[in-house]
């Protein structure tokens, strides 16, 4: 360090340039540092490693919340830990019973689908991530996560808690991870109703506990403990994760648009583990991605490399499909809506809120 | 380096990152929001009474690691850095005349200018909250000041 500091003992005088002269080209050099941080490439190779070089220090910093956690953990009374064992128990059980006929259902509805198996579950594979740090402001919802590329974790993975959908990966370095959580006031994330259908986009508020759907039409079919889950759209999250309860609908006549607000399902600013998630391929639940939406006029063949792993076959002609036909190869047919952690300001998404399913179905399929 | 007779770097370098380390320290919200920019006060204190120690630099270097460890643009925090470093050295000797109190009212103004940066940049690069306590951190740092002086006045001897 300090390199710089050279030993003339007046400012401006001496040897060397001044320092009027130095603070000009350190400050053009953050001010370059800036464009291009901006606008991505070579710096995000750079920042992997820095985030790595800095992750020792997130450690340090966290340590103290973290010896304090562990500590209470570790002189938990036995009552308390009896009580959270009963609570567990208790959950245990409910969700089992929610579970139970989950075999038969899928079975169900793999009949009227018309297919001939049971999809697999769209999630493929998960990871559990400790949270190390939590940044919950008004300007930045974020989460440092002990995750990241060497486990594989990718820009823009999707990230689950077990109450459902907590934010998207952000920025990665080799051990950790930047999560932005669906309540960063950058973040927008295309979302459904599962019960009417509707398709909209929640946007983050800057608080932890507060959604906003901005963009659905007065006469929109949204209600008040309304559940809201991810879309499929917008080529990240699958579709049918869980995200929020709609807990505000206003209406105001002189108003084009309602004003909808809801509160998140995982408890963003207090989990302290969350999944990684990775969706299988060509599942018809799994995100659209960009390729696919990119295809302009369907090709006969079994579409993309990364293909179908379900046990139904594509259709060899996913234009011609039938209606209930399932074709693993096409995703989502809808147009991506934006893709989350750039801020732009999204068109309201107004499809005909009737089908919550996400697999391609005549009408909306690409035209031949 | 080798004219450096008896310029506190090793102070500059740690104290920095001790600066760094407060600011980022996880702590109760209600704190957080008071909270001023420790970093930036390290640097304005080194900048009055060590200029030649850390110089632009060391600065640079601080708010770039700040950015980082933040995850903010890069160079956000590095550009506020070197802007208060520079206007606290280019004042250095009138500043040095004067009582830890009286140095207030100049750290309140850098401090104002460091937060007036470090916003316009994020509203450049897209982050427009609203926070207005972020305009309460600099009466908080120009409070702090002469305590902060006190304490890093002891890490090196004064000439």
């Amino acid at each position: 360090m300090a390199v710089f500091g050279s030993g003339s003992s007046r400012i401006g005088g001496g040897r060397g340039p001044s320092f009027g002269v130095r603070f000009f080209c350190y400050a053009i050099l953050s001010v370059v540092l800036m464009f291009y941080d901006r606008s991505g490439g070579w710096l995000d190779t750079a920042r992997y490693g820095l985030q790595a070089a800095v992750y020792p220090l997130q450690l340090a910093v966290n340590s103290p919340s973290a010896a304090w956690r562990w500590l209470q953990e570790s002189f938990a009374t036995r009552e308390a830990l009896q009580k959270e064992v009963d609570t567990l128990r208790n959950q245990l059980r409910d969700q089992q019973l929610i579970t139970m006929r989950q075999a038969a259902l899928q079975t169900e509805n793999a009949t009227l689908r018309g297919l001939n198996g049971v999809l697999p579950e769209v999630i493929e594979k998960r990871l559990v991530g400790e949270v190390i740090n939590v940044e919950v402001s008004a300007l930045r919802q974020r989460l440092l996560v002990n995750r990241g590329g060497n486990s594989g974790v990718y820009r823009s993975q999707p990230v689950i808690t077990g109450e459902g959908v907590i934010g998207q990966v952000f920025r990665i370095g080799p051990f950790s991870s930047e999560i932005i959580l669906i309540t960063d006031a950058e973040h927008a994330l295309p979302v459904q109703v599962l019960r009417s259908g509707v398709r909209t986009i929640a946007l983050g508020t800057g608080r932890s506990t507060a959604l906003e759907l901005p963009y659905v039409p007065q006469n929109y079919d949204v209600k008040v403990g309304d559940v809201l889950v991810t879309s499929g759209l917008g080529q990240v999250f699958p579709y049918g994760l869980p995200v929020a309860r709609v807990t505000r609908v206003e209406r105001d006549p002189a108003q084009p648009l309602a004003q909808i607000h809801a509160v998140p399902l995982a408890h963003v600013d207090s989990d302290r583990e969350v999944l990684f998630i990775w969706e299988r391929p060509g599942h018809p639940a799994a995100p659209a991605t960009a390729e696919a939406l990119a295809v302009t006029p369907p090709k006969t063949e079994a579409t993309q490399p990364a293909a179908p792993k379900p046990k139904p076959k594509p259709a060899t002609k996913p234009a011609a499909a039938k209606p209930a036909d399932i074709n693993p190869g096409t995703p989502g047919p809808e147009a991506a809506s934006p893709a989350t952690p750039n801020p732009e300001k999204p068109v309201p998404e107004t499809p005909p809120p009737a089908a919550p399913d996400p697999g391609p179905s005549t009408t909306e399929a690409p035209a031949t | 380096m080798n004219m450096s007779r008896g310029e506190p770097r090793w102070a500059v370098s740690f104290t920095l990152l001790l600066g760094l380390i407060i600011q980022v320290l996880p702590l109760p919200d209600w704190i957080t929001v008071v909270r001023p920019s420790f970093m930036a006060l390290v640097v304005v204190y080194w900048s009055i009474y060590a200029p030649h120690a850390g110089g632009i630099f060391a600065p640079f270097l601080a708010g770039l690691a700040l950015d980082v460890f933040k995850g903010n643009v890069l160079g956000q925090n590095a550009l506020a850095a070197i802007t208060v470093a520079y206007i606290a050295m280019s004042l250095h000797q009138r500043l040095r005349n004067q009582t830890l109190v009286q140095q207030s009212l100049f750290v309140f103004a850098v401090l104002t200018l460091n937060e007036f940066i470090v916003w316009g940049i994020e509203g450049w690069s897209g982050h427009s909250a609203p926070a207005p306590w972020r305009w309460i951190q600099p009466m908080v740092g120009a409070m702090l000041w002469p305590f902060v002086a006190l304490l890093l006045g002891r890490t090196h001897s004064r000439s």
